[in-house]
């Protein structure tokens, strides 16, 4: 029993990890439909980003959660940033060109970013220098440190936050309209450029988070960090039905307590591929994701 | 490998077609300023740099080059590259018929690759079977596998097909490093090749994957222009429209990802021959990307754009020694410029129809 939730809880863990990336994923999708091959690598670059600051200020800034806050903001501005120019120059020239050439783009781009950090940090994973210690807490016999704790609950306010955003401001009704039709938004009056370049920024900012974070806990970056949490995020963004909000973060926390038994169960070793055969399984079953609507294709 | 002979007025767009073209810039012109002329000029120029390219005779004389490499050079430095580069080409053939024919995004096509090499090596070193005949296996290897992913994804968008198969590529590869059958992260050693028939051994091996190579360029090219190419390239342009148009669009996107995934398999087995010992690492995406970045760089849907592309690929790294991480975030950019100013490739199909109205109005010629 102790053990069962023990999974849970890292399950838990895991999976607010993947849901920070997975919201850029499905916001982007939604709104443009594009799938955001470079998204993995901006977790990366937040990561990095984090990295330089800690490098720079770590005097200044002490140790604790503060530091990590502080760290955390001027990440997510920095990826954010990133984000926005990503699309200026990458995506926007080719927002009427055929899918395919938009997808290898967003390859290029994924490349590039990915073999830049290579070159301006060198290929060795770097070590983060920020101990986020602390005691352990039991819950029900379940072991969880205060930093993870920490951690949850920051991602957790920020998920609330990306939801009333979305929901209640007009910024965010500008992005729910753009989603249904842009054309429509444009003859409206929206400001269609400004609300997805808004929408990159936003999603790079998450998934900048979520990359200090996983720089913080596991202690060690490296360029190729972002490769394989790209690909799960996009099956979490799946299983939760793509371009759906809530739904993303839902398929991360189901794919997060399912990664977390399958490791359990059949070793460590397997825990990517049985995540990718999942994402496989799954869009045999149910492509839309469970919180996804019918898309018809529009002619 | 076209036919070379006929002229070009056969091949230029009909004189309407060609009247709204030159018109169109007229339109927006300012007054005094020069009309058509230049982008005109630089359309025909590409039209005959692609039409030379395209020549049978061109394809006779690489090919001719291609086999007669041992006797100009046949220091074994010069043998393992033009090895290597071959096997590159079939590769980037092959997933030209995925991506560059039917427009389906494969980004795990080196897990086909990885099939091929790791199910030759197998049954070679582990049950001692003659290279050449593990390739119906390995073929039947790769349908299951093109099976496999095809089956659930080819149904939805082909965004999905990329990532899934972007997941497919890192499934073949974890598993092959976890398996101990497969001799887990150390791989493969002591694979046979195909037997040296009196020759030196890199020689007879390259002989061998040359003329496979060439086979398959030569059917790869073909298949885009038969009936079946035709309906690969109406499922890329509109999916829809071909759907309405009575064409079978899932079979006709599952027979384009099979090929392609035949394609890898037998490219797989000639690099496990080649290079005797296989490990995982050898299939990372980094390899996926660079056949992409081939065929996307000489150009999709274009057959000698994409043996130049291939070429480029394999033999420029020989070149930039030591600097491998530029080198990618150089070809990463590319991928992005190439997209947004040239998305066509360097050296661009063109269709082929006006072709086939002309052979047949001059009937008997040779």
């Amino acid at each position: 029993m102790h053990h069962f939730i023990q999974l849970v809880v890292s399950g838990l863990f895991v999976g607010s990890f993947y849901a920070l990336v997975a919201l850029g994923y499905s916001m982007v999708y939604g709104i443009i439909k594009l799938l955001n091959f470079a998204h993995g690598d901006i977790y990366m670059l937040g990561a990095f980003a984090g990295f330089t600051v800690l490098s720079v200020g770590a005097g200044a800034l002490g140790g604790g959660l503060i530091a990590l806050i502080a760290i955390m903001i001027a990440a997510m501005a920095a990826t954010g940033t990133f984000g926005v120019i990503l699309e200026r120059v990458a995506y926007r020239p080719l927002r009427s060109a055929p899918r395919l050439s938009v997808l290898i783009t967003a390859v290029g781009a994924s490349f590039a970013l990915e073999y830049g950090i290579a070159v301006a940090f060198g290929p060795n994973p770097q070590v983060y220098q920020i101990g986020v210690t602390g005691g352990t807490l039991n819950i029900a016999g379940a072991r969880i440190t205060y930093a993870q704790l920490a951690m949850m609950a920051i991602a957790v306010l920020l998920m609330i936050a990306l939801d009333t955003l979305v929901r209640k401001t007009r910024s965010g009704r500008a992005m729910r309209a753009i989603a249904q039709d842009p054309k429509a938004c444009l003859l409206m009056g929206v400001n269609v450029d400004r609300v997805i370049a808004r929408t990159f920024f936003i999603g790079s900012a998450l998934a900048g988070a979520a990359g200090v974070m996983a720089g913080a806990y596991y202690g060690k970056i490296d360029f190729l960090m972002g490769f394989v949490i790209g690909l799960k995020a996009f099956t979490a963004a799946v299983i939760g039905g793509i371009g759906n909000l809530r739904g993303a973060v839902l398929g991360a926390v189901v794919l997060g307590l399912l990664e977390s038994f399958a490791v359990a169960y059949l070793g460590s070793e397997w825990r990517d591929v049985f995540a990718f055969g999942f994402l496989i399984l799954f869009l045999t079953v149910r492509p839309t994701g469970l919180l996804g609507e019918r898309v018809t294709e529009r002619v | 490998m076209n036919d070379e002979s006929t002229p070009r007025t056969m091949e230029a767009p009909s004189a309407y077609v060609r009247a709204v073209e030159e018109r169109a810039p007229a339109n927006v012109a300012p007054a005094g300023s020069k009309v058509g002329t230049f982008t005109d000029r630089r359309a025909a120029l590409a039209e005959t740099a692609s039409g030379l390219l395209a020549s049978r005779w061109l394809a006779l004389g690489l090919a001719a080059v291609t086999l007669a490499l041992p006797y100009l050079n046949s220091s074994t430095y010069v043998i393992q590259i033009a090895i290597d580069a071959l096997i590159f080409i079939m590769l980037a053939v092959g997933l030209n018929i995925v991506v560059g024919y039917c427009g389906l995004l494969d980004l795990g096509y080196a897990a086909f690759f990885a099939i091929g090499a790791y199910v030759s090596g197998l049954l070679s070193t582990r049950y001692g079977w003659p290279l050449l005949a593990t390739i119906p296996v390995v073929v039947a290897a790769a349908v299951i596998g093109g099976l496999v992913i095809g089956g659930p994804t080819l149904r939805l968008r082909s965004d999905y097909l990329a990532i899934v198969t972007l997941g497919f590529g890192e499934i073949i590869r974890i598993t092959a490093n976890n398996l101990d059958f497969t001799g887990g992260p150390n791989g493969l050693y002591g694979i046979p090749d195909f037997g040296a028939f009196g020759l030196r051994a890199d020689v007879a091996l390259y002989w061998i994957t040359a003329v496979i190579v060439i086979v398959a360029v030569l059917f790869s090219s073909r298949l885009g222009r038969g009936r079946i190419g035709r309906a690969w390239r109406f499922v890329r342009e509109d999916e829809d429209a071909a759907e309405a148009m009575g064409i079978h669009t899932y079979k006709v996107k599952f027979a384009a990802y099979i090929a392609g995934a035949i394609f890898g398999g037998i490219a797989g087995v000639l690099f496990a021959a080649h290079q005797t010992a296989i490990s995982p690492p050898s299939f990372n995406f980094l390899w996926s990307a660079l056949i992409l970045m081939a065929v996307v760089l000489g150009g999709m849907g274009s057959v000698p754009g994409v043996v130049v592309g291939a070429l480029v690929i394999s033999l420029l790294p020989e070149l930039l020694r030591g600097a491998e991480n530029w080198r990618y975030l150089v070809f990463g950019l590319l991928l992005i410029v190439v997209m947004i100013f040239r998305p066509q490739g360097l050296l661009p199909s063109r269709t082929g129809e006006p072709r086939r109205r002309g052979r047949q109005s001059q009937g008997g010629r040779p």
